[in-house]
């Protein structure tokens, strides 16, 4: 085998979590118009504000001109028609488990193995979790230790009925309904998601999770996390994603808003594992996600990191509005696409407040036939006086038959600004692999060193437990058949 | 220790023959060196000995310690205890030098029934190892070659030869682009891990490495042969002549193949 097919099959790594839970699902019908609109909202029992709020989006939805065509990634537009926009598993009580035992014990068990347990004993003493199994939020963990310290940690379903003024007053604040056509499609049938709530003067005791599961073929998940940190607060949250290996398409159409106010600081940690559809390219997650953060006070930070792994097609650019003065955006990315699976992600740091900064470090890195694009866009406007960016954006290639593409858009309004930006695009070099093994490392362990180093800069900003998960899934990633 | 008998080698990727019959043996507390002007074929051998899968091996054989390697993999071999110094050493950025060599020497260590050392243990072992090339700690918390200069990246390469202790050494080049003082420091290194159990190959275009290492026996090779061996002296009339007077002997052999 010559080192450049190795590479290729470590790349291909085995999906460890395609598994399906075997779970009975109330009825619901397939399709999308405002009546199945009213139908979802009704089973959750919103609020009229909330019902129309979907509306809102749906209207604005119908009247936009479908995919939007600028990125870089070939695919055929989901069948909305087709789509389970709600699904819910058959439960006895009707109403979200309160205690462990009333968990199905499939689902339990499906958290199990895919390496989360729900029971508090069990888990790593330092993060709760939130379970999201297809259209609902299954579970929420440490919920009683979070609120001694005043932390609202909860689904959004949840949210929407216990603290009803919170969410409208920022739910759709920094991702406008009608913001893109997948923002627009969430904000009408979006299923659930995390709430988080940080009062002032708090550093959340314990890191935040939220592990989504798609386990059903039909249904689309449509994510909504809304996450506030009030002045002078901390927060660190993490989200996890897998998905069961089907030859349909699935879709995954998430809205993510973050707000942080004067002083708080918010980390946003992502470990992206969705299935990735098979070598031909069948099947797989199409990952099309808006993730918005708005540093709203002076002095806030806003944080984003994420190891992108999964997924037939990603369209993902979290992004920061860096509105108060002296205000931190930061995004640190690894995508690593394979076989047919597409990426095109990156950021947006929007400079609006005085002496904002912002640092991009993006890391892609393609094998196979797989496309992989970093599109970023530092935009500082007139009176954003003294903001400076950092961009870095490297590529790696494995193999010949693989893309990488960078897309770097910057506007500058305002000549005290600093943008500084730098990309670099390299092969791994069989030179490097057998200076490796030269040294007696295996061949498997040289490419494993060599990403590993890669990726670095990235993979260290990662809290500490999920570094470690991290580094595991580019392993299982990596290694594979020859492992 | 190492038997290198009428070994032949083309380029994999267009056949261009480079190696047309080289014979070489190399034993236990010898010191050699391979000259010759570029391209006549020396780093290729050293290369060919390590495994590189750039070139093919289409007559002929290595053994080492009586067995052939040809079938092994570059790691294999350096299980065995097998060490090239490169000429140019391959930068990788974001892993240290401390994690390359705690990861190789723990492999090697396991392949040859040796203990393996912790991470305090090894850190004792290594510390040691870096007089020998008058490295700084810092060194070793570095990435690989990443950033280093022609002279630090040379030293790096024996200091790694320190670590894994090897049977038997290549050094491709190791003095070209060295000052003096690096050059000294280098070859003391050499010098001093050189010893009863072990060999060293120097493989130089230049006479000056061996002013500070004394070789056992010299090899000059021209045209993908060895067209002369002898002791250190050849070395000084190579210096001294240049490679003319051995052009006739080597076209001789090849108008004889043909």
């Amino acid at each position: 085998m010559s080192e450049t097919q190795a590479l290729e099959s470590m790349v291909g790594g085995e999906y460890k979590y395609g598994f399906t839970t075997d779970i009975e699902y109330e009825d619901f019908p397939t399709g999308i118009n405002e009546d199945i609109i009213r139908e979802i909202s009704r089973r959750k029992d919103e609020p009229e504000w909330v019902t129309d709020f979907r509306l809102e989006a749906f209207e604005k939805w119908k009247q936009m001109d479908g995919d939007p065509d600028w990125p870089n990634i070939e695919y055929k537009q989901p069948d909305f028609d087709n789509i389970q926009y709600y699904t819910s598993t058959k439960k006895k009580s009707g109403k979200k488990a309160e205690s462990l035992d009333d968990i199905d014990p499939q689902i339990r068990e499906t958290y199990e193995k895919l390496g989360i347990p729900l029971s508090e004993q069990k888990m790593l003493s330092g993060i709760a979790v939130d379970a999201v199994f297809d259209s609902e939020s299954i579970f929420t963990t440490f919920k009683e230790k979070l609120g001694e310290a005043g932390v609202i940690f909860c689904s959004i379903s949840e949210a929407i009925q216990d603290h009803p003024k919170l969410v409208k007053k920022y739910l759709g604040s920094v991702v406008p309904k009608g913001d893109n056509f997948y923002a627009a499609l969430n904000s009408a049938v979006f299923s659930d998601g995390s709430f988080v709530y940080v009062p002032k003067d708090t550093v959340c005791p314990m890191e935040l999770s939220t592990y989504f599961r798609i386990n059903n073929m039909q249904s689309g998940q449509f994510e909504r996390t809304l996450i506030i940190c009030e002045e002078n607060s901390h927060v660190s949250y993490l989200e996890g994603c897998t998905a069961p290996m089907f030859q349909e398409n699935q879709l995954h159409a998430a809205v993510v808003e973050l707000v942080a106010l004067e002083d708080a600081e918010i980390k946003y940690s992502t470990i992206q594992n969705w299935y990735s559809g098979d070598e031909e390219g069948q099947g797989g997650i199409f990952n099309f996600v808006t993730k918005r953060g708005h540093c709203r006070g002076d002095n806030s930070k806003i944080s984003w990191t994420q190891v992108e792994t999964g997924a037939a097609i990603t369209w993902k650019y979290p992004s920061v509005i860096l509105q108060g003065d002296g205000s931190i955006g930061e995004f640190f990315s690894v995508a690593v696409t394979n076989n047919h699976q597409q990426a095109d992600t990156g950021t947006k740091m929007i400079h609006v407040g005085k002496n904002t900064k912002s640092t991009i470090i993006s890391k892609g890195i393609s094998a196979g036939k797989s496309n992989n694009s970093y599109r970023g866009l530092v935009k500082i406007s007139p009176r954003a006086d003294g903001a400076q960016n950092y961009s870095v954006c490297d590529s790696m290639l494995i193999g010949q038959t693989c893309g990488a593409h960078t897309f770097p858009y910057i506007e500058s309004a305002n000549p005290t600004s600093k943008v500084e930006h730098e990309a670099s695009t390299s092969r791994v070099g069989e030179d490097q692999i057998f200076y490796l093994q030269q040294r007696g490392i295996s061949e498997d362990d040289a490419i494993s060193l060599i990403v590993n180093g890669f990726c670095k800069e990235v993979l260290k900003e990662l809290p500490m437990e999920f570094a470690v998960e991290a580094d595991k899934l580019l392993g299982i990633k990596l290694e594979g058949s020859v492992g | 220790m190492l038997e290198i008998k009428n070994l032949h080698v083309v380029v994999e990727e267009d056949g261009t023959e480079i190696l047309k019959g080289v014979n070489l043996k190399i034993n236990e507390g010898e010191i050699h060196a391979i000259m010759g002007p570029n391209g006549s074929g020396k780093s290729t051998l050293a290369k060919v000995v390590a495994g590189h899968d750039a070139y093919e091996v289409t007559e002929g054989d290595i053994l080492f310690e009586g067995e052939s390697i040809l079938e092994m993999d570059p790691d294999e071999r350096a299980h065995l205890g097998l060490f090239l110094a490169f000429q140019y050493p391959v930068e990788v950025p974001g892993v240290t030098n401390k994690t390359l060599l705690r990861e190789a020497y723990n492999t090697i260590a396991e392949k040859r029934g040796r203990e393996e050392l912790d991470p305090l243990e090894f850190e004792d072992y290594v510390n040691d190892r870096l007089d020998i090339v008058e490295m700084k700690p810092e060194f070793l918390d570095r990435s690989i070659n990443a950033g280093f200069s022609g002279g630090e990246k040379k030293r790096n390469e024996i200091f790694q030869m320190a670590v894994l202790d090897p049977k038997i050494s290549f050094l491709d080049e190791t003095d070209s682009g060295l000052d003096i003082d690096a050059l000294k420091v280098v070859a003391k290194g050499i010098n001093y891990l050189a010893d009863e159990d072990n060999a060293v190959c120097l493989v130089t275009h230049y006479q000056r490495i061996l002013d500070y290492i004394v070789p056992d026996h010299v090899h000059v090779m021209l045209d993908g042969k060895i067209v002369k061996s002898g002791d250190k002296d050849l070395a000084v009339k190579l210096e001294d002549e240049g490679y003319d007077w051995l052009t006739d002997l080597a076209s001789v052999s090849v108008n004889g193949e043909q």
